[in-house]
């Protein structure tokens, strides 16, 4: 008789100390007002980067003292766990790093983050506007951009010249097909490759353009006149064979970065961010690479479009929200965090009235790698230029049907016109 | 003894013991069923859930989803086709013949359901990669082929690729199922059939697959449970992003990109329901079919 009640006591304990442990987290006391603030990322870079400005905060705010404590999850899980918790209402962390093409996702029904737009207002001018908007719904931002993210164009000048050609000369698109036939003409190599799995070589060029794949209002857009053009564009550059569909379908394929280290194609367009898969990913390329802003559609056209990126949002779970969003804005908002942002993680930061600063010429690995001689001098000329893309509900769809079936069909088996797949695509997602 | 309780009796304890297997089982089983159930007709947002009638099972009259649903009966029924005859074969051999070399070999079959799915499907991916240097690249180029984008082919291509790692996976899983099951065959058997001067053909037609039958069975249930539930396969062979053409895409990875991809919970669970729906009827009348019931009832 003892021993059952002993055994089922045990169970029932056993029962609950597993839903007591969910339950624990969110209720730790805090010793001697030091604050904990949780955090959640996908990138172990970008907690790092947390971690210096958590030292930084807690120096300069000796009253706010706060003890973080980050962690790296697998992109999908960190999504996926989010979203539940965020759903249950219980179990999400205070601050919490979500990537552009999932941010959506978070932007319906009843928000659950915090909007950040009293952190924001006083350097909001100091910000490229675009980027916050990209984070906000309703004129309210919810998440902080950790960089520009400026689509730009990476010369590999050793095939150019000799080809013979000049890439400053290279104004438009026009240009470019011309000098990209010069180019497979004199060496035999492509001028560039086209991702067929992915979508960064479509989405910059319609963003350039002004078009997109949602309207301001997230109506769906996908197949409207300029991006069936654009699409024509890329298909004509492949038939002419200076472009090929890049090595294992996309521009972060393991036999990509091999395709290009090996000197295998001329130039390739990505965002700012790619600078370091350049110098973690080809060693090789070192001294030979060249950025420069993209070649415009229309001679004094957009040279550039913001693409990509993750937001770092306060949850409506946080512990104490007014200490986060300080926080937050601190990390990356503030001057110290932007210079940090470049020095420490290579991106061009959101704050444009860093890119001036004088820490931005100081040589570092990139300015090494790369001939640019300012790489930043470079990106405050096309400041004005950086074309933004709106992120709404239907996004994710949208990208998942590039992803899938438009780019593939198009480029790569030519079973469907860029007309018709956008078209299909964009019925799919409506 | 006098003073026995309750709770001591036969009547009460069984159910005492079996409280952990059945609390477990309502906690994690039938209450998310009953809660995909529900959320099948809602729709799920951030702080937000609204019931809105049967349009979540309406979405699914669409192409993706008719792909998917294509693609897992395609794999299901290929793997049937596949992993019982070769395991059984290999059983058999294995039964006969050296007890060492068969203990070696049967670890060497079985290993590959040790490894988790995922390095599996990256090293095949990387195997595949279409730089002229992969392994498998060099391999055609030594019969003379030209490299070829393996991942990025056509419906087929992949899933003879997918085919590929379900054998590698599981043929080892299926002859140890398949083996036990030959333990239970009674030599008495072979030894009259030897008598009567049967074949080894005809041992194997006449009496070991039918008395394998049982476990042909269970092999083939759980063969469509694993079929239809196929998803890390194609999700990592393809780096985790949509498969070109959607060649890859099966009922769960539609289910995983409703619901994670897009944020659509409540048409993740519509499809859900589907699922568990056609695995339940499938499975139900292939036992059905077998007489698996009848026999039960007999015994």
């Amino acid at each position: 008789m003892k021993r059952i009640i002993l055994v089922t006591m045990l169970i029932v304990g056993m029962v609950g100390l597993v839903f007591g442990a969910g339950s624990a987290e969110s209720a730790k006391p805090t010793d001697a007002g030091v604050t904990e603030v949780s955090f959640w990322t996908f990138q172990d870079l970008h907690l790092a980067f947390y971690e210096k400005m958590a030292k930084l905060w807690n120096e300069q705010n000796p009253d706010r003292q706060i003890k973080f404590v980050g962690e790296v999850l697998p992109y999908e899980d960190m999504h996926t766990k989010l979203l539940v918790s965020l759903q249950a209402g219980t179990g999400a962390p205070d601050i919490v790093d979500i990537e552009i093409a999932k941010y959506p996702n978070f932007l319906k029904g009843n928000i659950q983050l915090a909007p950040l737009n009293d952190v924001i207002d006083p350097v909001r001018d100091k910000f490229v506007t675009a980027r916050l908007d990209i984070y906000s719904k309703d004129g309210k931002n919810y998440g902080l951009p950790f960089h520009v993210g400026a689509s730009v164009i990476y010369y590999n000048m050793e095939i150019l010249k000799a080809a013979g050609v000049d890439p400053y000369k290279i104004k438009t698109w026009d240009d470019y097909m011309v000098a990209a036939k010069q180019v497979k003409a004199k060496t035999g190599k492509p001028m560039t490759t086209l991702e067929v799995t992915e979508h960064w070589s479509f989405w910059p060029l319609v963003a350039q353009q002004g078009s997109d794949f949602l309207d301001k209002d997230g109506n769906v857009i996908l197949d409207n006149a300029t991006n069936v053009k654009t699409l024509q564009y890329l298909k004509d550059l492949m038939n002419s064979g200076a472009a090929i569909a890049a090595p294992g379908g996309f521009h972060h394929a393991e036999e990509y970065y091999g395709f290009m280290n090996d000197g295998g194609a001329a130039s390739v367009w990505m965002p700012m961010w790619y600078m370091n898969r350049f110098t973690d990913y080809m060693p090789d390329l070192k001294g030979k690479i060249l950025i420069l802003p993209m070649p415009s559609w229309t001679v004094g056209g957009s040279r550039s479009a913001g693409m990509g990126g993750t937001g770092t949002s306060v949850t409506l779970q946080a512990r104490d929200q007014k200490l986060a969003k300080d926080f937050l804005m601190f990390a990356k908002g503030s001057r110290e965090g932007n210079l940090l942002i470049w020095t420490d993680l290579g991106f061009d930061p959101p704050r444009w009235d860093v890119w001036d600063d004088p820490i931005m010429k100081q040589p570092n690995k990139f300015t090494e790698y790369y001939l640019n001689d300012d790489i930043f001098g470079m990106l405050l000329d096309i400041k004005d230029e950086i074309q933004g893309v709106n992120i709404k509900e239907k996004l994710p769809a949208v990208i998942d049907r590039l992803k899938s079936t438009v780019m593939i069909q198009v480029l790569q088996q030519q079973i469907k016109t860029p007309a018709q797949a956008l078209k299909e695509a964009a019925d799919l997602t409506r | 003894m006098s003073n026995r309780s309750p709770v001591n009796s036969m009547k009460i304890a069984p159910y005492v013991f079996i409280l952990p297997f059945v609390l477990s089982f309502f906690m994690f089983y039938l209450y998310p069923i009953i809660s995909t159930f529900v959320m099948s007709f809602q729709q799920v947002y951030p702080g937000q859930v609204d019931f809105i009638g049967w349009s979540n099972y309406g979405k699914l009259n669409n192409p993706e989803f008719k792909v998917a649903l294509h693609n897992s009966f395609r794999y299901t029924v290929y793997t049937i086709a596949l992993l019982i005859p070769i395991p059984l074969l290999l059983s058999v051999l294995l039964n006969t013949g050296n007890r060492t070399y068969n203990s070696l070999y049967r670890s060497i079959l079985y290993v590959p359901s040790l490894v988790s799915i995922v390095v599996a499907g990256t090293i095949m991916r990387l195997l595949l990669a279409s730089s002229p240097r992969s392994i498998v690249n060099v391999i055609a180029a030594l019969f003379g082929a030209e490299p070829r984008q393996w991942l990025l082919g056509g419906p087929t291509q992949a899933m003879v690729l997918l085919l590929i790692l379900a054998l590698w996976r599981w043929v080892g899983v299926n002859i140890i199922y398949f083996l036990s099951g030959l333990q239970n065959i009674p030599d008495e058997l072979y030894e009259a059939a030897d008598i009567d001067g049967a074949s080894g053909l005809q041992k194997l037609w006449r009496i070991t697959i039918p008395l394998l039958k049982r476990t042909t069975i269970f092999v083939t249930t759980i063969s469509i449970f694993g079929g239809f539930a196929m998803f890390e396969e194609s999700f990592i062979l393809w780096a985790g992003k949509p498969s070109p053409n959607n060649v890859g895409l099966t009922i769960v990875g539609h289910l995983y990109n409703k619901g994670f991809q897009e944020g659509e919970m409540g048409m993740a669970s519509a499809i859900g329901i589907v699922l568990l729906i056609i695995v339940f009827t499938l499975s139900v009348s292939l036992l059905k079919f077998f007489g698996f019931f009848d026999e039960e009832g007999r015994r």
